[in-house]
């Protein structure tokens, strides 16, 4: 199949993003696929607004089975969060467990007013009442294909699609 | 060779000693305990990892600050903790360490950090339970201090960026230290190009050169250019006039004041391991300096702790 145009999804994302920011937001992106989105479209974006960075690995759910696997830089949420519109940034959506495991770390730095979350893709795997509010394209794929995204050599984004190692 | 802290896919499931472990596992270790440290700086200093894991803590040998510190990682993992001070309680009335470590898994703990007297204790216990109980050497005989030895790492590698350049001294009682036997042990697995032991004859185990250090006697010499210092704690029971004539001449042969510090680089960084013996191995002043590090090495001690119950816990044989 072919995989859409990582670019142009994240050029997508950040005009949306744009039309929701105000002074009460703060960007949280995901690692690693959501952090490399909002390090490149923060520059664009008409505010400065706060931002910080989730590490889920402390939280996840499937700790028990299989055990613990730091390879992200560890979260930074250094700015205050209380009463903040959050806007979780990832690069995929599945099932929703990474993003219960970055809500439940979020609330360990304070109680935002909002949590919106925002993906380039939507995978349609839903596993728990939770879904994207700001989504650019659904896709389904086989479960044990794994979907990222990287770089490619000239820095632009693409989308990688591997066999899953689970 | 058999090593029994890896299980059958080659991960760590005990930690019992620095020896046997690779490059790449110790620096996994130190990349997790990185991220542990932030938790440590939050204002909820928890995260939900070891939420209904069990940590027992079974001290055959006093020491508040290491069960402490571990008692302090097991809870911000949101592990239940069991303190057990065995110097005091069944060990005394007879019952051999098995017995006391299978009635502590009859309760469903799930890692035991263990400290005792006796070098080997740890590998022992390890060597007789069951595949899913991980056990933490907190300390054995004159053996290993394995956590001791990750955190010092993690604390060189917090101020010095790359360990493949450095010089490092260790001074002090290296014959009875657990601890220096670790750090040797760590420093010349993670590619430390000189690693200096400093001490008088009597507290130098035989030897030692084999470990690939280089021996001094005189502290002046051996300080020279040095990038760490790592002092060492003088026991009382060792100032009876066998092993050293008296702590104030200890203190003037072998001390570290800011004189003999100014023979090291300027930048150098100077540890201790706690607890420390002012006006013995360090002068007070050296030790409130801005080149020390000693109580950074508590914190990241803690987050090291961390990272190792957190990697051994996630061990399924």
């Amino acid at each position: 199949m072919t995989l859409p145009n990582a670019e142009k999804l994240v050029e997508i994302l950040k005009n949306k993003i744009n039309e929701i920011i105000d002074d009460k937001t703060v960007l949280i992106g995901v690692q690693r696929g959501g952090e490399l989105i909002l390090q490149r479209i923060l520059p664009g974006l008409k505010d400065t607004v706060a931002t910080g960075s989730i590490d889920t690995s402390f939280y996840r759910d499937d700790f028990s089975s299989r055990g613990l696997k730091v390879k992200n830089k560890p979260s930074k949420i250094d700015t205050e969060i209380n009463d903040k519109h959050i806007i979780l940034i990832d690069d995929v959506f599945s099932t929703g467990r990474t993003v219960r495991a970055a809500m439940n770390e979020i609330f360990d730095y304070g109680r935002p007013a909002k949590i919106t979350l925002a993906v380039l893709i939507d995978r349609n795997e839903q596993e728990l009442p939770i879904a994207p509010q700001i989504y650019i394209e659904k896709i389904s794929l086989s479960k044990n294909q794994h979907l990222e995204l990287g770089l490619d050599e000239n820095k632009k984004f693409i989308f990688q699609l591997k066999d899953s190692h689970v | 060779m058999f090593n029994p802290q890896l299980n059958s896919k080659g991960n760590l499931n005990h930690l019992l000693s620095i020896e046997g472990l690779s490059k790449e596992k110790i620096i996994q270790i130190l990349d997790t305990a990185e991220s542990f440290l932030k938790i440590g700086e939050r204002d909820v200093k928890k995260v939900p990892i070891l939420r209904g894991k069990t940590v027992c803590n079974v001290f055959f040998e006093n020491s508040t600050r290491t069960r402490t510190t571990f008692e302090i990682a097991a809870k911000r993992l949101s592990a239940d903790v069991i303190n057990l001070n065995v110097a005091t309680s069944s060990q005394s009335k007879g019952e051999t360490i098995l017995d006391t470590i299978n009635n502590l898994i009859a309760m469903n703990a799930d890692v035991f950090v263990v400290r005792h007297s006796s070098s080997g204790a740890a590998h022992f216990i390890a060597t007789h339970v069951k595949p899913n109980i991980h056990i933490i050497n907190a300390g054995d005989g004159n053996h290993s201090h394995p956590t001791q030895g990750l955190l010092d790492a993690f604390t060189i590698r917090k101020y010095k960026t790359n360990f493949n350049k450095l010089k490092v001294a260790i001074v002090g009682d290296i014959l009875h230290s657990r601890v220096a036997r670790s750090n040797i042990h760590a420093l010349n697995i993670l590619g430390v190009p000189e690693i200096r032991v400093i001490a008088p004859k009597t507290l130098l185990p035989y030897e030692i050169e084999k470990l690939g250090v280089h021996v001094f006697h005189d502290i002046d010499k051996g300080l020279k250019d040095a990038d760490v210092i790592m002092m060492l704690r003088i026991q009382n029971e060792r100032m009876d006039g066998v092993m050293l004539p008296s702590q104030e001449e200890y203190f003037k042969t072998y001390g570290l004041n800011q004189t003999r510090l100014d023979l090291a680089k300027k930048d150098a960084i100077v540890m201790h391991p706690g607890p420390m013996n002012r006006g013995v191995e360090i002068d007070s002043a050296v030790a409130d300096s801005d080149q020390s590090v000693i109580l950074p090495q508590v914190t990241f001690g803690i987050a090291v702790r961390m990272a190792v119950m957190a990697i051994l816990a996630g061990q399924h044989s």
